[in-house]
């Protein structure tokens, strides 16, 4: 657990501060939590990038311009599925919201279609963009090229080999893929080096973060973009059933996704937000991605916020089978949503995850991507308690980029053709 | 340092002042604590502050998101040989004093982890004068710069060409020691050339600081250190120093050909 102890006063009030839009305040605080811990060149271009951000997300304009994109080339609003087989199998009715239809198969598009908008009306030059799993790069890549600004997306060496179908679809938008081969080699890395790239031209270059954390605006830009997932979800399942769910399960990595489906459900006392990391291969220290879990407060990449580090404050490298929520902090909105216990985060190991996603698959049809199946997982074991229930899960993307994974995993093809006969 | 009773500050400022009173340009090199070698940090560190006016000692962090691939690898290097700052302030405790002042520079998570107020509790007798914390900009640095100030210690302030002029000011009477003027967007030891706007931006900053301004970020050779000169307190001289010592070269020969200037 954390060891930033609220009074249950404190707690309150920052939920009402939360619910009410108060938070992040004008420094970017949430709580304990945030901030702006940025080199001082950087500083400028976050201030303005700050005014920008106050300005457009009002603007009428802007945001007619950005309702338009997200209906007719994202292809918003994203379906609320009934999961059917999963509920009769897990004994509670289960939902799931489709990010995985939203063009170029994740959430990462609604950020990224916002941004590159943004970065259209400061007349940047370019745009940098950092990835794990390559959702957020592919989603940066197709919207840059949709806006039309060139785009430099930086992806640790580890994650190009496991995601390559995605590094093969942002050469395809255009984009300049860079493995970056320095530290761990995966997202943490990655946005080291993009934030690197943005000290030296803070002015004419866009820094087009993809998830919610970083420093000040960005956990505020991306919470508002990706509160689209929320607000249409909450909407379709009082459709749906009248009502609203039990509870609701998203996989925190940095935390993008989960921040856009539970803050506008963080007013509603009776819904369960439930958050779930990587579990990775056991819980000691190395071997997985479980920030809320195991992590103490830090500052790693500009924000304040828990970080799995060691004694000595050095960040720890973190293990999972999914490149998405291989990453040593998270969003600082979640470590607040944790202290003042409006949220509450488990996680599930690589097997549960892998074991999820074939069971989605198999009883639903839909193949998510592993980091979405993490949701599932951590959905199933809660399910087993709370008969009955009914509960909403984020599907945050498609399983496809996964493919050389799960063929490693699972044989696949290799299965099939040595069954048949062939070698 | 004869001046005993000078706060660790006025220490780093008057060690600059020293030299510029004589009419020469100071030199701050930094250096990649336990870099190369672990057990030859204290030699080394020795060796370097008979040469320079204040030492810059780096502390390694996991993340150096400021920093270019010389000093991300001296980092790196050093994190993996068993460099902490606990293990920086007790070696720097058992061979002080040095012959220059000392200040730390280190991301910020290192400083929190191990805590401000033990930090410059152990910093006193370890003879660091005060610290450079690259990711702690001046809207975050109000705790951190309370516990330094009752004891004495630095918080010097980076400045850059991005800074805004008002900006700038309050940074410059923010700052203790000396003022840090970046003197290129950019992280360090990106091998860019200086741009020809330097100087007039290095006099902007002196016109504004009451405190040395030492000019660093690119610095690599005599002949910019020559040209840096007329508008510059001093010079700070960090990824080409570390990339002498990664050869094995003596860094003691480089910083003494720069100065030669």
């Amino acid at each position: 657990m954390s060891n930033v102890e609220l009074a249950p006063a404190e707690r309150a009030e920052l939920l009402r501060r939360l619910v009410a839009g108060e938070l992040p305040d004008s420094r970017g605080r949430f709580g304990p939590f945030g901030g702006r811990y940025a080199p001082e060149t950087l500083i400028t271009a976050l201030e303005r990038l700050t005014e920008g951000v106050q300005r457009y997300l009002r603007d009428p304009a802007f945001q007619s311009e950005l309702a338009a994109e997200l209906k007719d080339w994202v292809g918003r609003p994203t379906a609320l599925s009934h999961a059917p087989t999963l509920s009769r199998r897990w004994g509670v009715e289960v939902y799931l919201k489709r990010e995985d239809l939203a063009h170029t198969g994740a959430h990462k598009i609604n950020n990224a279609l916002g941004q590159a908008l943004l970065a259209k009306r400061f007349g940047a030059k370019r745009v940098i963009a950092e990835t794990g799993a390559g959702q957020h790069g592919v989603a940066t890549a197709a919207a840059c090229a949709r806006v039309g600004i060139p785009c430099i997306v930086y992806m640790g060496a580890v994650d190009v080999l496991r995601q390559a179908p995605n590094v093969e679809r942002m050469v395809q938008f255009g984009a300049e893929v860079v493995p970056v081969k320095s530290g761990d080699k995966t997202l943490r890395a990655a946005i080291d080096e993009a934030f690197r790239d943005w000290v030296a031209d803070p002015a004419g270059s866009y820094y087009l973060l993809g998830s919610a954390l970083g420093p000040h605006p960005y956990p505020l830009l991306v919470r508002e973009l990706q509160a689209v997932i929320g607000r249409e979800a909450r909407a379709q399942f009082i459709e749906r059933t009248g009502g609203l769910p039990d509870a609701v399960f998203a996989c925190v990595g940095g935390g993008s996704n989960a921040i856009g489906l539970f803050h506008p459900l963080a007013g509603d006392a009776s819904v369960a937000l439930i958050g779930i990391e990587a579990g990775g291969r056991s819980n000691k220290l190395g071997d997985n991605a479980a920030t809320l879990a195991t992590g103490r407060p830090g500052v790693l990449h500009g924000t304040c916020s828990l970080l799995l580090q060691d004694a000595d404050g050095q960040v720890q490298e973190t293990h999972s089978v999914s490149a998405g929520l291989d990453y040593p902090g998270v969003g600082p909105e979640h470590a607040l949503l944790q202290a003042i216990g409006r949220a509450s985060y488990g996680s599930a190991t690589d097997d549960e995850a892998l074991e999820a996603l074939r069971e989605c698959c198999a009883s639903e049809g839909i193949l998510p991507a592993i980091e979405s199946a993490h949701a599932l997982a951590g959905a199933k074991r809660w399910a087993r308690n709370n008969a009955g229930k009914k509960i909403l899960i984020g599907m945050s993307g498609r399983g496809d980029k996964d493919m050389p994974t799960l063929s490693q995993v699972f044989g696949g093809a290799r299965k099939i053709l040595a069954e048949a006969g062939h070698d | 340092m004869t001046e005993k009773n000078l706060l660790p500050h006025e220490r780093i400022s008057a060690a600059l002042r020293h030299t510029t009173a004589a009419g020469r340009t100071a030199l701050v090199p930094y250096i990649t604590a336990g870099y190369p070698h672990k057990e030859q940090f204290i030699a080394t560190l020795r060796a370097i502050a008979q040469e320079a006016d204040v030492v810059e000692v780096g502390v390694p962090f996991s993340d150096p998101m400021a920093d270019g691939v010389t000093i991300q690898r001296a980092s790196h290097a050093a994190i993996a040989s068993g460099v902490s700052l606990r293990w920086i302030l007790a070696e720097l405790a058992r061979a002080a004093p040095f012959a220059a002042p000392i200040v730390l520079m280190s991301y910020l998570n290192p400083l929190l982890s191990f805590g401000y107020a033990e930090l410059a509790a152990a910093a006193i007798p370890a003879g660091v004068c005060g610290f450079i914390v690259p990711d702690l900009p001046i809207e975050e640095s109000a705790e951190f710069r309370s516990v330094l100030e009752d004891r004495g210690l630095a918080l010097i302030q980076l400045v850059t060409p991005a800074t805004p002029p008002e900006r700038l000011e309050r940074l410059c009477a923010a700052s203790r020691g000396f003022v840090y003027a970046v003197t290129t967007t950019g992280i360090t030891g990106s091998g860019k050339e200086l741009p020809a706007s330097v100087g007039s931006y290095l006099d902007q900053v002196r016109g504004l600081s009451q405190l040395p301004v030492c000019a660093g970020f690119g610095v690599r050779r005599a002949e910019q250190v020559r040209s840096l000169a007329p508008h510059a307190d001093g010079v700070i001289v960090g990824s080409a120093l570390v990339e002498q010592m990664e050869s094995g070269a003596d860094p003691v020969a480089f910083l003494r050909a720069l100065r030669s200037a």
